[in-house]
């Protein structure tokens, strides 16, 4: 198996006439790994996509693969294979040829491709469908055939675009694994485009994620949820409850927040914040609903917050409560079902705290629509 | 079984509108279709009679007609109906020549309006299509006479550029009614052939772009297979229509090119001999029906494919 290829994007930069769809964007991505590019639907990253398959080159910027420089090949010239959104099966063509598609462009003789296609087939576990159609597949048979397809070229990286997204919620989480496994099996460099972040923070090595055309931060999952660098990650990743305020103070990575409504409050300081954040600064602070939690009583050490119960969900795993601050601050806690009743009625003042290593404090910036 | 079918439907359409549509259809199909043919079919073989003798004692069935097609008059030294039969198969071999050339000419057209998502001016292109066709079918023809005759814009050109040095004769060379039957027959081709590619998903060119296909490779293994019903029901049009083609060639043929509907229309209005007239178009339809089905076999197209 090889160490797989490496891709690299240097100050790249895709324009539609006016229109900026990438801005200097840089990312390099390690040869074997799977890189998620993550972001909400029109920032980009399809685009990014298009311009590393080849379907269209950067206005400036280098796209690099294996540390050659492609801009200005086709498609067909580049060591990759791109797995379209809606899968873009040959819907004539039975599942071997769809999937040998590839061999017999460059000639390959029946007898080879029936074979290859059969192995491959084993490997997706979907021997003995090779005469179907693909309107005789199911969606995941289907996925799985995709998938098939597009490594029987023997790409260096496969692309692939939102594949999940037709899927139904079990499949998907299921094919979010199986994906996973094939990628480690091949050994090849997986990018993919998502705006599930439940996809990208599973599968990925590292995730980049995006906002209007621009990179906000690369990382790996953990550090995407725990650490953004920017209050649109912050908010675009996973539930984050927002407060926004001044920076009072910040000793040892900690700052202390006036937020408008709630008090003081202390969070620690994101690392892409750390030194560029400075007192007196407007700043946005994060909770998380998980890190909230019911305090036994008010100690006022600023990582206190007073609420009342608007409403309570029981969501199975978790309840949702969401609670209301002072002068209507809006706010949602996830607790744990442990097996204890959490619903809580309406008008219960409760005292919520968390801890301050669980709240990040970064300068304040555009949020993520819902 | 069949009453509820018919119950079910007056339910939906109500019994005025029910009985209106079943009345209208009725009429269309056996009044305007059926019985026309049926009497087509029972004219052609019958004797040739004048009108007092029809009905009387010399009005019986005969395969005279059919056989007047095919070895000609009685007495006749050459054997078969030589003038006749080779009208015929011309009319057939030149309809089967507008047709591939009407393909040749509508595919790519047809690809690039389907294929271009881009609005507006696919818009203006389809008009421009459209609206020579409001001009008649036969000041079209006379249109293409002109332009393609002795002193026509294209000689003049050509003999301004010093490409010829006389005139060609298009008209005898029957170029010109190759082209007035391909143009007249043009919408019919690439509209049919335009709504299936219009419907072909973008991503699947992409994808046979991403796996190296070459483009004549794209169109061969991913675009006309897909667009194979188009295809078939545009052919099939445009072979019926310029084999029953009557006006263009009358007024584009070459003087020593007979059509075959030409022969057809002689029978019945110079020559006043309907049952003559109605064996040759009884053979020109039956013809053309079995060729269109037999190609339609040769490229595995379903009869239900066309309507698509």
């Amino acid at each position: 198996m090889s160490s797989g290829v490496g891709v690299d994007l240097e100050n790249m930069w895709i324009k539609f006439g006016d229109f900026v769809a990438v801005r200097d964007a840089n990312v390099n991505i390690k040869g074997g790994d799977f890189f998620s590019f993550l972001g909400p639907s029109g920032c980009g990253k399809t685009t990014i996509l298009r311009a590393v398959s080849g379907f269209l080159d950067p206005s400036e910027g280098n796209i690099l693969i294996g540390g050659k420089n492609m801009v200005g090949k086709g498609p067909n010239e580049r060591p990759t294979a791109l797995i379209f959104q809606n899968l873009a099966l040959f819907p004539l063509m039975k599942v071997w040829e769809n999937i040998t598609f590839s061999m017999e462009v460059r000639g390959a003789g029946r007898a080879e491709r029936q074979k290859r296609a059969d192995e491959l087939l084993e490997m997706i576990a979907l021997p003995d469908q090779c005469d179907k159609l693909p309107s005789e597949l199911s969606g995941g048979q289907k996925q799985r055939v995709a998938i098939a397809r597009a490594l029987c070229a023997q790409p260096d990286v496969l692309l692939l675009d939102e594949p999940l997204s037709a899927l139904d919620l079990k499949l998907r989480q299921h094919m979010r694994t199986e994906l996973r496994e094939i990628q480690q099996r091949v050994g090849i460099t997986f990018i993919y485009i998502t705006h599930d972040q439940g996809e990208a923070l599973t599968m990925s090595d590292s995730v980049a994620v995006m906002r209007e055309g621009t990179i906000d931060q690369i990382a790996k999952g953990k550090s995407i949820y725990d650490d953004p660098s920017t209050a649109f990650v912050a908010s675009f990743v996973g539930e984050n409850n927002v407060f926004r305020g001044k920076v009072n103070s910040i000793t040892n990575g900690h700052a202390i927040i006036s937020t408008n409504r709630s008090g003081e409050l202390r969070a620690r300081v994101s690392s892409a914040a750390s030194g560029t954040l400075k007192v007196g600064d407007d700043s946005m602070m994060f909770i998380r609903p998980e890190a909230l939690n019911i305090a036994e009583k008010n100690s006022d050490t600023h990582n206190n917050i007073v609420a009342k119960v608007r409403h309570s969900e029981f969501e199975g795993q978790s309840y949702n409560v969401f609670l209301e601050g002072s002068e209507g601050k809006e706010m949602k806690m996830a607790l744990i079902n442990r097996g204890e009743a959490r619903l809580y009625d309406p008008g219960v003042e409760l005292v919520l705290e968390y801890d301050a290593n669980q709240a990040v404090a970064l300068p304040a910036g555009e949020l993520a629509s819902e | 079984m069949k009453k509820g079918i018919l119950e079910e439907y007056f339910r939906r359409n109500g019994k005025l509108m029910g009985w209106g549509l079943l009345l209208a259809v009725g009429f269309w199909v056996v009044v305007l279709i059926i019985l026309p043919q049926i009497s087509m079919l029972d004219f052609s073989f019958r004797n040739h009679l004048p009108p007092p003798e029809i009905g009387g004692p010399k009005d019986t069935y005969t395969l005279a007609n059919y056989q007047y097609l095919i070895f000609g008059a009685q007495g006749n030294e050459e054997g078969y109906n030589k003038v006749d039969l080779l009208v015929f198969v011309r009319t057939l071999v030149a309809a089967a020549f507008v047709t591939i050339l009407d393909l040749l000419l509508c595919y790519p057209i047809a690809y690039y309006l389907g294929q271009s998502k881009g609005g507006g001016y696919v818009r203006i292109l389809v008009l421009l299509l459209i609206i020579p066709y409001w001009i008649n079918e036969i000041l079209r023809a006379f249109a293409f006479r002109i332009i393609f005759g002795d002193s026509g814009v294209i000689n003049e050109f050509m003999l301004l550029f010093g490409l010829i040095d006389s005139p060609v004769d298009f008209i005898r060379a029957n170029i010109a009614l190759y082209a007035g039957l391909g143009y007249a027959y043009i919408l019919l081709m690439i509209f049919p052939i335009y709504n299936v590619i219009e419907s072909l998903d973008r991503n699947q060119i992409e994808a046979a772009r991403d796996m190296g296909a070459s483009w004549t490779m794209i169109h061969r293994r991913v675009v006309i297979p897909y667009a194979k019903p188009g295809i078939s029901s545009g052919c099939t049009m445009v072979f019926m229509l310029s084999a029953g083609a009557l006006a263009a060639p009358q007024i584009l043929g070459g003087p020593s090119s007979l059509w075959f509907t030409q022969l057809i229309y002689q029978w019945f209005n110079q020559g006043g001999n309907w049952t003559q007239g109605s064996a040759y178009a009884v053979v020109l339809l039956v013809t053309c029906i079995i060729i269109v089905l037999s190609v339609m076999r040769l490229f595995k197209v379903n009869m239900g494919d066309i309507g698509k």
